[in-house]
């Protein structure tokens, strides 16, 4: 028998022997089959409101540019809620006694997987690198960022759409006392630059934040996320 | 058709998405702008519970006939901070064409049944 039949029998036979395993080895066929239905895998983002009001799902090919691998791995088999109110905001929100208040009952848990899958669904997401040329020139210095938090709230008005932790802050966007954990530092650095060269259409702002200031708000956003928020709301 | 026609014809198709994404003042509004100022434009969106300072009630024709359709232009475009007022309302001229801003004025004074001076 030669090396190349033995090999493709053996393969077959895990296959045969193990289709978890065989399943765990093969993530971008899992991101077609399970995820494509909401994700776009390919993009364009969005470029009218029609389009961006049939987004299911956060758009993922640019993953590889935008999210950590570890932070992955373990969300995919536990995910829990990032936007309080949903994918587009107006679909979860109902009139209040007070406000607006989100319509938690339109809002169903993420799909989840087991950690053979999760493991190789991340190493193919982090394949996914669209928009690398936004991302090159990104540089964090690490710094403590004593007043981060201040802009964060205060001087633009981050938190208008933003939580800073848990149940405290906006609800139209991502909660921010994770994003360090979750995000790639280039990414935010250029996401917050100019949100609309990832996604023209977003509801979130360009508040012309100098290049410094900028430091210091994903510097702020890092330290937030490492904070121990398990006990609160 | 004359060759110069013909010559034009990639650059009109390069064209077409940017004239296609010319939207509705109201769906823009619906977009952008409920998130704060609320579903029926009242002021009291989905954000607002801890926001320092509360969006404007784009109902309120005495509050909103006090502007001119000039400074709702620059507020749009530049944000609060332009006309002195909170840095909470954002700037949205990365977001909107110019002509868009014109069309939400107008959407505004339909929402407020006012105009400037009353
Ligand atoms: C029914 C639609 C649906 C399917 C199917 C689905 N997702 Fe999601 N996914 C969502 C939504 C909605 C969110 C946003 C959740 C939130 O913000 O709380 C999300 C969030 C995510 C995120 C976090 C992204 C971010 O930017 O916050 C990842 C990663 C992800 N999904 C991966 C997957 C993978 C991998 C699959 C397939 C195995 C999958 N999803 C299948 C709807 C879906
Ligand atoms: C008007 C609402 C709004 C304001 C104001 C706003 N954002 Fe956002 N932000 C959003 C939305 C919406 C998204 C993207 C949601 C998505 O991808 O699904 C976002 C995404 C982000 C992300 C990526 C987060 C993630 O989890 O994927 C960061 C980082 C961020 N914003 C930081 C900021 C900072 C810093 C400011 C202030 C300078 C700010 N935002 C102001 C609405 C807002
Ligand atoms: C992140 C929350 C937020 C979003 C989103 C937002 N606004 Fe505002 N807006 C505010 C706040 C807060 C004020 C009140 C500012 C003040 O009184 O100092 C305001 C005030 C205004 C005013 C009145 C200014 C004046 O003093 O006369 C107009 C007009 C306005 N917004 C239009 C819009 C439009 C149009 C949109 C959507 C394109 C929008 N806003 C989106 C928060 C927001």
């Amino acid at each position: 028998m030669n090396t190349r039949l033995f090999l493709s029998i053996l393969f077959g036979m895990t296959c045969l022997l193990s289709p978890q395993a065989y399943a765990g080895e093969d993530g971008l066929s899992i991101l077609t089959s399970r995820c494509a239905t909401c994700h776009n895998l390919k993009g364009p983002a969005p470029t009218s409101l029609k389009a961006l009001w049939q987004r299911k799902g956060p758009d993922l090919f640019y993953a590889g540019n935008k999210y950590r691998h570890d932070w992955l791995v373990t969300w995919l088999q536990k995910p829990v809620r990032i936007r309080p109110a949903g994918m587009f905001y107006r679909d979860h929100i109902k009139p209040g006694p007070k406000h607006d208040v989100v319509d938690e009952s339109t809002l169903k848990p993420h799909l989840r997987l087991n950690k053979a899958d999760a493991m190789a669904v991340a190493d193919a997401l982090m394949t996914l690198k669209a928009h690398s040329n936004l991302v090159a020139s990104e540089k964090l210095t690490p710094a403590p960022s004593p007043i981060g938090e201040m802009m964060f709230d205060k001087i633009y008005g981050c938190m208008a759409c933003h939580q800073i932790e848990p149940g405290f802050g906006g609800m139209s966007g991502p909660e921010a006392y994770t994003a360090g954990k979750r995000l790639q530092a280039p990414f935010m650095l250029s996401y917050i630059k100019n949100p609309q060269a990832w996604d023209p259409k977003i509801w979130m702002p360009n508040k012309h934040v100098p290049a410094d200031n900028i430091q210091q708000l994903v510097n702020y956003l890092i330290d937030l996320s490492k904070e121990d928020f398990s006990d609160e709301q | 058709m004359n060759n110069k026609v013909v010559a034009a014809l990639p650059l009109l198709l390069a064209l077409a998405p940017s004239l296609a994404m010319a939207e509705s003042a109201s769906d823009n509004y619906h977009t952008y702008c409920i998130q704060c100022h609320g579903m029926r434009g009242d002021g009291m969106g989905v954000n607002i519970r801890d926001m320092s300072v509360q969006p404007r009630d784009h109902t309120d024709a005495k509050a909103m006939g006090g502007r001119s359709d000039d400074e709702i232009f620059k507020v749009i475009k530049e944000g609060g901070l332009s006309i002195s007022k909170s840095v909470l309302m954002p700037p949205w001229g990365s977001t909107f064409t110019d002509n868009e801003i014109h069309d939400l004025v107008k959407y505004l004074r339909t929402l407020c049944k006012c105009k400037h001076g009353g």
